[in-house]
């Protein structure tokens, strides 16, 4: 067993906060960069181009690169291996507080829903925990912005509705957002389980790189599919009209009762941050 | 077409701008999005006196990051705007002459646009170190204790932005879109 001792997760998650909120990805940087070579309409090429000399511009000033530095949504993997000594939570939570303030972020959390008012220090971080095989403990910190959030959907779709059901609802949900989520976005697609889980997965598929489609087969055809049919809305980068709505689909997906069809969309910004750091 | 604009922004400038337009805009804009539009509300509720003269301003829908030693603001892109719809049209009917922010405003919001001469423009979603770097000055002049939400004056020099709606009511979302459909036919 190896013992690990939660405190040390403090600076790693003030670290990861400023990293993932400052630098992309490179997934993330090629995606946008080929969506720009790929691009015919005038207008939306003019916006890509701008949102590229953001990202130049935010690593080179080493500042946020959107003013929405999100909720911290921290995703730990623990190794069935580690034994956790300490308060992870509170760990997890000090390192939120130290990296939005020692990275002049945006501090975005209310404390409660309905009496708003601001935490101050942007913690709590929104926290999933999973066990996994091996001795390794895995931090992922992805800031969240609402703008997409805000316009992400979760319907109990019935059996019968089926793929061409999903379809229809992740389409419908890509067209209302129109404008407001800030294409391009990334679209994370959960199915199955139960309400609740469906959710979580839509959330965790916003994680996997822009370059790397489902392993199964039928599940990376039916991402394809979405791609090519959100793209052919016509929506654009920042709604202006153009090819470029999404930049990828990614489906994550689990068994779930004969009853029912759960189907979660998670949309996120162009800024689609995430930083990971394996301990 | 592009504008050089110089605020403040009369009916007289604001009419002459057309959807799908970029503007270059310079001068004092405000900053206030949700906590701060509530409080304003509130303020004309009582009949108070507001932080700024609402006649011919701008407000750009902000909360930026804290700007670093040496910087006049953090990054400030701009946030979507259908959240201040419940606000908007009681300030363009005070004379608000333009709004900053992004995505798409409810039918009354354009109504009243239309009713005040008023623009609404996009400024690039996502593109806050790029829009932080054009403000030359900023300072909390209401709500401090709101943080990121407060109101702050800005100056701001070539800001970049585009006329998403004008004010005929003219929408860049719609045409844009449409036209980039018409265009693969």
């Amino acid at each position: 067993m190896r013992i690990f001792n939660a405190t040390e997760l403090t600076d790693v998650v003030s670290r990861l906060c400023i990293e993932a909120n400052r630098s992309l990805t490179g997934d993330v940087r090629n995606c946008i960069e080929t969506c720009r070579q790929c691009e015919p309409w005038p207008i939306a090429q003019g916006v890509l181009d701008r949102i590229i000399e953001n990202y130049n511009l935010a690593d080179q000033n080493q500042m946020p690169i959107c003013q929405d530095t999100g909720v911290a949504c921290v995703f730990v993997e623990i190794g069935r291996e580690v034994y956790i000594e300490g308060d992870l939570e509170a760990a997890v939570n000090a390192g939120v507080k130290k990296g939005y303030d020692e990275g002049y972020l945006r501090k975005s959390v209310v404390g409660d829903p309905l009496q708003r008012k601001n935490t101050g220090d942007n913690t709590p971080a929104m926290l999933y925990i999973d066990f996994v095989p091996g001795d390794k403990v895995t931090v992922t910190v992805a800031p969240k912005g609402f703008g997409s959030e805000n316009m992400s959907q979760l319907r109990m779709l019935r059996p019968s509705d089926g793929v061409e059901g999903v379809v229809d609802f992740v389409l419908s949900v890509v067209e209302q957002a129109g404008p407001n989520p800030c294409p391009p976005i990334v679209v994370g697609i959960g199915l199955g389980g139960t309400f609740d889980k469906a959710a979580l997965l839509a959330k965790k598929a916003l994680l996997r790189p822009l370059d790397t489609a489902h392993p199964d087969p039928f599940y990376a055809e039916l991402e394809a599919r979405l791609l090519k049919e959100i793209n052919a809305l016509g929506i654009g980068p920042q709604g202006f009209g153009g090819q470029t709505t999404a930049l990828s689909v990614a489906i994550e997906h689990l068994p779930t009762h004969i009853a029912g069809l759960p189907c979660a969309v998670n949309l996120n910004c162009h800024v689609a941050r995430h930083a990971t750091e394996v301990l | 077409m592009e504008h050089r604009i110089t605020l403040p922004l009369t009916r007289e400038k604001a009419a002459k701008l057309s959807s799908g337009d970029t503007v270059l805009l310079t001068g004092v804009i405000y900053t206030a999005r949700d906590a701060a539009h509530k409080r304003i509300i509130e303020m004309l509720d009582r009949g108070e006196a507001l932080p700024f003269d609402v006649e011919d301003a701008v407000i750009y829908y902000v909360g930026p990051t804290p700007a670093k030693p040496g910087q006049a603001l953090g990054s400030a892109g701009p946030t979507t705007s259908y959240r201040m719809d419940a606000y908007a049209p009681r300030l363009l009917d005070l004379g608000l002459r333009g709004m900053i922010g992004k995505g798409q405003r409810g039918v009354e919001v354009v109504e009243a646009m239309k009713r005040n001469g008023s623009v609404y423009f996009g400024a690039i979603g996502g593109a806050g170190a790029l829009l932080g770097s054009q403000v030359k000055k900023a300072e909390v002049i209401a709500f401090a204790d709101l943080g990121a939400e407060a109101v702050h004056r800005l100056e701001v020099e070539n800001f970049p932005l585009s006329v998403v709606i004008d004010s005929k009511g003219a929408n860049l979302y719609a045409s844009g879109r449409q036209a980039y459909l018409d265009s693969l036919k």
